[in-house]
């Protein structure tokens, strides 16, 4: 199987989105987020997890789209905000997740609100890439 | 309150398909009110039948050891009323079981018209969620038992299907 190209894996991704959030496809642009822009609450990820592992026929095991656990863990979260040893876990957890701009300011109620399009693209990518 | 929204199964292959069926009757207290004078089957009813069905194959798939809660209605379209007098045919199938829950396709049929469509996300919530269970011991097993789902039930290796050795 070849891999598909980026263009594809944004189609393919933004179907599963229109279809999982009942969203229109253009609302679905690369800098969306899921939370805040489509309005995914937290059981969507759940049925979009489902979509993305049949759409590409890979598996994603809890916790790897959004590690939720660092949330809870005092070593990487004080006063509301992720530490520095929490942003380095995030950013070794979520590699495909554009971090730079949270990273000024990381307060955990916005971390909720981090993923874009674009991270769920990369994050397709870098399953595709693994599997192959 | 007794919260049976099919009455029986008539098929059901382990991890597969189920298919239930529901028979509508004026017996049925909400009918009158839903509603005064026309009498009308509420499709959140429906819902829920539709999601007992396609719920107990889910968890029956783990050996009713994960507490397996809908989660979405994906979707749901309804083509026509369902009214006292029908029998309505639930057929559930699993598209994908996963380690944190489930998604299933699911129609009602009244005879061969196809009534509704379904898409529904089950989740497997974690033990810890809520720190109590969400059903008695033995109560899903029970509920297998009154719709006869063991009496016309298939297990993942062809053979009859079996009641789990511990109450679930």
């Amino acid at each position: 199987m070849t891999t598909p190209s980026k263009e594809e894996i944004f189609e393919k991704v933004r179907d599963v989105l229109v279809d999982a959030l009942a969203v229109d496809e253009d609302e679905v642009k690369p800098d969306a987020t899921l939370v805040g822009d489509l309005g995914a609450e937290s059981i969507d990820f759940l049925d979009i997890v489902f979509k993305l592992e049949k759409t590409f026929n890979i598996k994603i095991p809890r916790g790897e789209l959004f590690p939720e656990d660092i949330m809870t863990n005092p070593d990487y979260v004080k006063d509301g905000k992720f530490t520095g040893a929490g942003l380095a876990e995030l950013r070794k957890r979520m590699p495909f997740a554009e971090l730079d701009q949270f990273a000024q300011n990381p307060l955990v109620q916005d971390f909720a609100n981090l993923l874009t399009v674009a991270d769920m693209c990369r994050f397709v990518e870098s399953k595709l890439k693994q599997a192959t | 309150m007794r919260w049976y929204w099919i009455d029986r199964f008539i098929a059901f292959e382990s991890g597969r398909m189920a298919k239930a069926v529901k028979n509508v009757s004026l017996a049925e207290e909400h009918l009158h009110d839903h509603f005064p004078g026309y009498p009308v089957m509420p499709n959140v009813l429906i819902i829920e039948g539709v999601a007992q069905t396609g719920g107990l194959l889910v968890g029956e798939y783990n050996g009713f050891r994960e507490k397996v809660v809908l989660a979405k209605v994906q979707r749901a379209v309804f083509h026509c009323e369902a009214v006292p007098g029908d029998t309505l045919v639930y057929t559930a199938s699993v598209e994908s079981i996963h380690p944190h829950g489930a998604a299933v396709k699911a129609t009602s049929h009244k005879g061969d018209v196809l009534q509704a469509e379904l898409e529904l996300v089950f989740a497997h919530l974690r033990s810890d969620v809520g720190g109590r269970d969400l059903f008695e011991s033995g109560t899903l097993t029970h509920m297998m038992r009154i719709l006869r789902a063991y009496e016309v039930g298939v297990a993942a290796d062809g053979l009859p299907l079996r009641e789990p050795d511990e109450g679930a």
